[in-house]
């Protein structure tokens, strides 16, 4: 068969920094094909100069066997290229008939749009994949689901013969997600080529005929999707021997070794305006509860409900202190941290020193007559950067120069030098190298047996299986059921998600 | 869920309805003023109004533009001062020279804006504050900082005074006219669209394919040119090219676009809207004057500033509950 | 020696010295061609200009440092310099002369705090922009004062007062030692106190500072409330160097020199940094530009178009440097 799409010898970098490297990928007319591969992998590079956001290096693609030179999204479009992002792609402000015919309406004599038509055809389209919406409303009034449809619905309008879907699934439960997968069979049944990218396995054997899988900015494989096993996925995604991870884990987390203490938080039914719809997770000291779950189960929403980021519209959370959490500042004080997953967007101030990120949070108690207490803070920052041996030029080094790796430690360090009690933490270990990662894993590991309790969400499952004593699973923003370690397995984790999934659609 | 084109005033004030209150303050306004003076309605009234506000509603519409993308122009002001000056040097060659040169030497420092804006990446508010001062100091320098008297030999002075079709001013003719050609343009060209659309989330247009940098140009010769017409109103108007004039009227549009209901940082808002957020700002001015004339109060025109903040605060009061409440549903 | 070198290097802030080298060209260009320019007279002239806008510009830097902007700032200089006399001419301060001068000094400020909690409220708890919340004073503002003077020109003779603008300590005016003293309070507040750390931290990265408990919305109106304060003070010496209060005057275009003084200083618009030394060093440099145009018989209104040059030129190599 004649490749629609075929990628050949990729290379781009940023900044003198390699992020694709004689990278291959060969797209079939009306198939669809999995890009799967860790964070950095180079996934979203590749899909990105595909479609013309980034220009590549060097490399050759190719379009029903001629050559494409694409260099901005729009020429992407018109040569039947559409991406669904997860987010950015569409206008929330807008009607969905203008996020579906945006810069390819139809006019009328006078040349002006014709919006009679623009909105016919806009349900014409939608009415194809069963959905029923107004059209003329703003498309940001409508739930995530009809937002991804709509963007489909924009893609075959435009008549695109490769549809690309960027974690389209993430933020969808599953009757959605059901919708969705009916929508893209359709769309292959009529020819169209869909490029998918996910986050989860089970997905793939769901929906998808072929798989290439990513690593370290190369094509490592591509396979016919039913002649694979997930195993052998992740460790080709891995990069390591199969039975390896079986036997050994990847974290340096181990759960299930000491004694919990006292309680000293609970959650009790937690709603929220966020999605959380009964959320119930209690923490003890010296042991670390896992959140389990799908991205957008609830877990990072329950987690900013306890810290007193989002109000509660319903349940409660009670701190052994016995005070209401209302804001972060509060939290802090009652000895609480929060390490939050987007580490460039919620943790460090990039302008400032090493030394002064650190201290942010303890400010407070670093007052001495309106100022602060230097000769204490650079203690303190010393001691925290040998101790969790963060490598920076020194102190005074502003923080955005520093690895991903290391700016995860320095921020580690402003949560430890609270000296907390409970510690959140959401994704500590993403995006960061192997080593920074089992640095990170034993410091936790560390502080948990002095005392330390952690609220562990991670989406990777073998941390959590591996690292938690309890995990707690949530779905569609409730918690519905918990995992005891020692005993809990990778399969069981994700049986107890699947299960509670099949028990939803049932 | 229901499928429907037709009107929902309930739907309309709940979702995208933000243009609502002025629409019904314009209504109350007026009423209050017809009930309450006798010369009110009467078609001088109308008439001087309109007249002497068509260049606030022409900066206004233009000034819309700029903020629906999420930019902003400052420079308005002083780009109608300069072109004041402009329109009266050249008006004895005729109005048919004025009133395009004026224009020309508008859109040239709306260029400017936008290559400040989109070649240099410069932020909308500094650029153009850049530009303000600069056609500030250029009004006064080609002026020699004194009003330029204007040709009264020329057609140019019929501008505010002959009638159109014997009907209406040819001031607020061509305002109209302007009006309803951007209002078609915002609603029913592409260009217009791609307006809406990077105020509403530049990267998500440009995802689609959209020409972002062409739109925000667009917006920034559109101000421009508006100001140049707005300057060629002020130079009719007072029948001299007024170098000193349009120290905060960028401010006032801005008020009239708010008012409006068009949202601050773009993607949503109407021209409609802005002409009655304009001719609002204006009417509070017109009643004062009408209410010193009765002489039971005796309020000062300083008022006007005070009502006008007094507007402002409220308006933007209500946006940001309308705002939270839409970003809410968003979520 | 080298690391000695390094460390220079490395504190060193490329804006900032932009703006110096510009400072010494400028210095440089006088001393060859203004006449009588190394003459006490011109330093002194240049003091007592500079001074408002110095103090306004140390006020404007702490608010973009948090990423906002105070438009309101000429507004509330007429505000506050409208009072003043309404206050010390009033009957109550012609029969108690000192405690009238001392009202006559507190009160504006007072009413310029006020307007500074009020600018603040409005971008923290109601979340609207910066730029439109303080134009709400932008176009009120100056309004108010003309209506509470009527739009008159109040002139006065009262030594004391006018000691604000036109005294002299050391030989130099007070003003200048009342800028320096302001400067050096708020260089202790931005580098070394709680307060001047959590403000940074709020513009560096508003989210993250929330996050680290930091009070973000108090933090935000205390820089409104200082600017707006400083603001007031300002207006006052304008009224106290004129002998003569007119609001329709005062502080007019002060927003535009304001923000034009910080950014050239360094200051960056999205917020993280507040050179305090770098907005006297802005103001100077605005300044000594008027002046040199002035002194060599340019017009006033070419120095606007010079102004407009320097603000595009400063932000254009902060943007450039950022990418």
């Amino acid at each position: 068969m004649n490749d629609l799409i075929q990628m050949t010898g990729i290379g781009k970098s940023f900044a003198g920094i390699i992020a694709l490297q004689n990278t291959s990928l060969a797209i079939r007319p009306g198939e669809v094909h999995a890009i799967i591969g860790q964070n950095g992998a180079g996934k979203s590079t590749l899909i990105k100069i595909l479609t013309g956001v980034y220009r590549r290096d060097e490399g050759e693609v190719r379009m029903n066997g001629k050559p494409l030179a694409i260099s901005t999204p729009r020429e992407a479009q018109d040569a039947g290229i559409a991406t669904i992002y997860q987010e950015l792609s569409l206008v929330p402000l807008r009607s969905v008939t203008e996020n579906v015919v945006m810069g390819y309406e139809p006019r009328n004599r006078l040349g002006l749009i014709d919006w009679k038509a623009a909105h016919a055809r806009t349900r014409e389209i939608l009415a194809r994949f069963g959905v029923k919406v107004d059209v003329t409303r703003q498309l940001g009034s409508y739930s995530t689901a009809i937002q991804q449809l709509v963007a489909i619905a924009r893609a075959v309008s435009l008549e695109a013969k490769l549809v690309i879907m960027d974690e389209a699934t993430s933020s969808l439960d599953d009757q959605e997600i059901e919708t969705l997968f009916s929508v893209v069979r359709n769309l292959r049944e009529s020819g169209v080529a869909v490029l998918y990218i996910s986050h989860f396995l089970d997905e793939l054997y769901r929906i998808c005929d072929r798989v290439t899988i990513m690593r370290d900015g190369r094509t490592v494989a591509t396979h016919d999707v039913a002649q694979t096993t997930k195993l052998g996925l992740v460790s080709e995604m891995l990069g390591r021997d199969a039975r390896e991870i079986q036997a050994v884990g990847l974290t340096a987390l181990s759960g299930g070794h000491g004694q919990p203490g006292e309680v000293l938080l609970e959650a009790q039914d937690m709603r929220s305006r966020t999605g959380l719809r009964g959320a119930s997770v209690t923490v003890r000291r010296r042991e670390i509860v896992g959140l389990g779950g799908l991205l957008g189960s609830g877990r990072t929403e329950a987690a900013r409900a306890i810290f007193g980021l989002d109000p509660l519209t319903g349940g409660r959370v009670v701190h052994h202190g016995g005070v209401r959490i209302d804001n972060p500042a509060q939290a802090i004080a009652l000895g609480m941290g929060f390490l939050t997953e987007d580490r460039k967007a919620d943790g460090i101030i990039p302008h400032m020193s090493v030394r002064e990120n650190i201290s942010l949070a303890l400010l407070p108690r670093l007052r001495r007559l309106g100022a602060v207490d230097r000769a204490r803070e650079r203690k303190l920052a010393q001691h925290y950067i040998d101790a969790l041996q963060i490598k920076t030029a020194g102190m005074e080094q502003p923080i955005r120069e520093l690895s991903g790796g290391n700016q995860q430690k320095v921020l580690l360090a402003r949560w430890l030098a609270l000296e907390p009690e409970i510690l959140i933490l959401d994704e500590p270990t993403r995006g960061v190298d192997v080593g920074a990662k089992f640095e990170i894993q034993s410091i936790i590991r560390k502080q948990v047996a002095q005392g330390l309790a952690v609220l562990l969400i991670s989406s990777e499952f073998e941390e959590l299986v591996e690292g938690a004593d309890r995990i707690v699973v949530l779905q569609d923003g409730r918690s519905v059921s918990e995992l005891q370690n020692p005993g809990v397995t990778e399969d069981a984790l994700i049986g107890a998600i699947a299960h509670q999934h099949e028990r939803n659609v049932a | 869920m229901a499928d429907t084109n037709t009107f929902d005033l309930r739907r309309y004030l709940k979702g995208g309805g933000h243009s609502f209150g002025v629409w019904a303050a314009l209504v109350i306004v007026v009423l209050f003023g017809l009930m309450r003076y006798d010369n009110f309605g009467g078609a001088y009234n109308i008439s001087s109004f309109l007249n002497y506000n068509a260049m606030f509603i022409v900066i206004s519409v233009g000034m819309c533009f700029v903020i629906l993308t999420g930019g902003i122009d400052l420079s308005v002001g002083s780009v109608a001062a300069f072109t004041s000056v402009v329109a009266a040097y050249l008006s004895p060659y005729g109005i048919q020279v004025a009133l395009p040169g004026a224009v020309l030497a508008g859109l040239a420092i709306g260029g400017l804006n936008a290559f400040f804006v989109v070649a240099m990446r410069i932020p909308p508010f500094i650029a153009t504050l850049a530009t303000m001062l600069g056609a500030k100091g250029g009004a006064l320098v080609i002026s020699g900082a004194q009003t330029i008297a204007i040709d009264w030999e020329s057609n140019f002075t019929k501008l505010g005074m002959e009638k159109a079709f014997g009907l209406l001013p040819w001031t607020i003719v061509i305002t109209a006219v302007v009006v309803v050609a951007l209002w078609i343009v915002l609603e029913f060209t592409s260009l217009g669209r791609t307006v809406l659309a990077v105020g509403g989330g530049e990267d998500a247009t440009m995802m689609m394919g959209l020409g972002v940098a062409r739109a925000k140009v667009f917006v920034y010769l559109l101000s421009g040119g508006c100001g140049g017409l707005a300057g060629v109103f002020l130079a009719s108007g007072f029948g001299a090219g007024q170098p000193l004039e349009g120290v905060g009227w960028e401010l006032s549009a801005i008020a009239s676009v708010v008012v409006g209901g068009t949202l601050l940082t773009g993607g949503m808002g109407s021209v409609a809207a802005t002409v009655a957020g304009a001719l609002l700002l204006g009417l509070v001015f017109n009643i004062l004057n009408f209410e010193n004339g009765r002489g039971v109060i005796s309020l000062s025109a300083y008022w006007q500033m005070v009502i006008r903040g007094g507007f402002l605060f409220a308006v933007i009061l209500l946006q940001s509950q309308l705002t939270t409440r839409t970003r809410r549903a968003a979520e | 020696m080298t690391q000695a070198l390094a460390q220079l290097q490395q504190r060193f802030d490329p804006s900032r010295h932009g703006a110096l080298v510009a400072l010494a060209v400028i210095l440089l260009f006088n001393l060859a061609v203004t006449p009588n320019f190394l003459q006490a007279q011109t330093l002194f002239v240049n003091i007592s200009q500079v001074a408002t806008i110095a103090i306004v510009a140390m006020g404007m830097t702490l608010v973009i440092a948090t990423g906002g902007i105070d438009l309101s700032v000429g507004a509330i200089m007429a505000l506050a310099g409208a009072l003043a006399p309404l206050i010390f001419l009033s009957d109550f301060a012609t029969a108690n002369p000192a405690l009238g001068l001392l009202a006559a000094i507190v009160v504006p400020i007072l009413v310029a705090l006020c307007c500074g909690v009020f600018n603040g409220v409005l971008v923290t708890y109601l979340n609207v922009q910066p730029i439109v919340a303080t134009l709400i004073f932008f176009i009120s503002g100056r309004g108010l004062a003309q209506v509470l003077t009527n739009g008159n020109l109040q002139t006065f003779s009262n030594p004391s007062f006018s000691y604000l603008g036109t005294g002299k300590v050391l030989g130099l005016p007070f003003q200048g030692w009342l800028v320096l003293v302001i400067a050096l309070v708020l260089f202790w507040v931005v580098t070394r106190s709680v307060f001047g750390r959590q403000l940074l931290a709020v513009g560096g990265n508003e989210r993250a500072a929330r996050l680290a408990g930091i009070p973000v919305n108090r933090v935000k109106i205390g820089a409104y409330v200082i600017c707006a304060g400083l603001s007031g003070l300002a207006g006052l010496i304008v009224v106290a160097i004129n002998s003569a209060s007119d609001a329709a005057r005062i502080g007019t275009l002060m927003e535009l020199d304001a923000i034009a003084a910080a950014v050239v200083g360094g200051t960056l618009l999205q917020g993280g940094r507040a050179p305090i030394f770098g907005a006297i060093l802005g103001a100077v440099i605005i300044q000594l530009v008027k002046y040199t145009l002035l002194a060599n018989g340019i017009a006033d209104e070419v120095a606007l178009i010079a102004k407009a040059g320097i603000i595009i030129a400063a932000v254009y190599l902060q943007q450039a440097r950022k990418e």
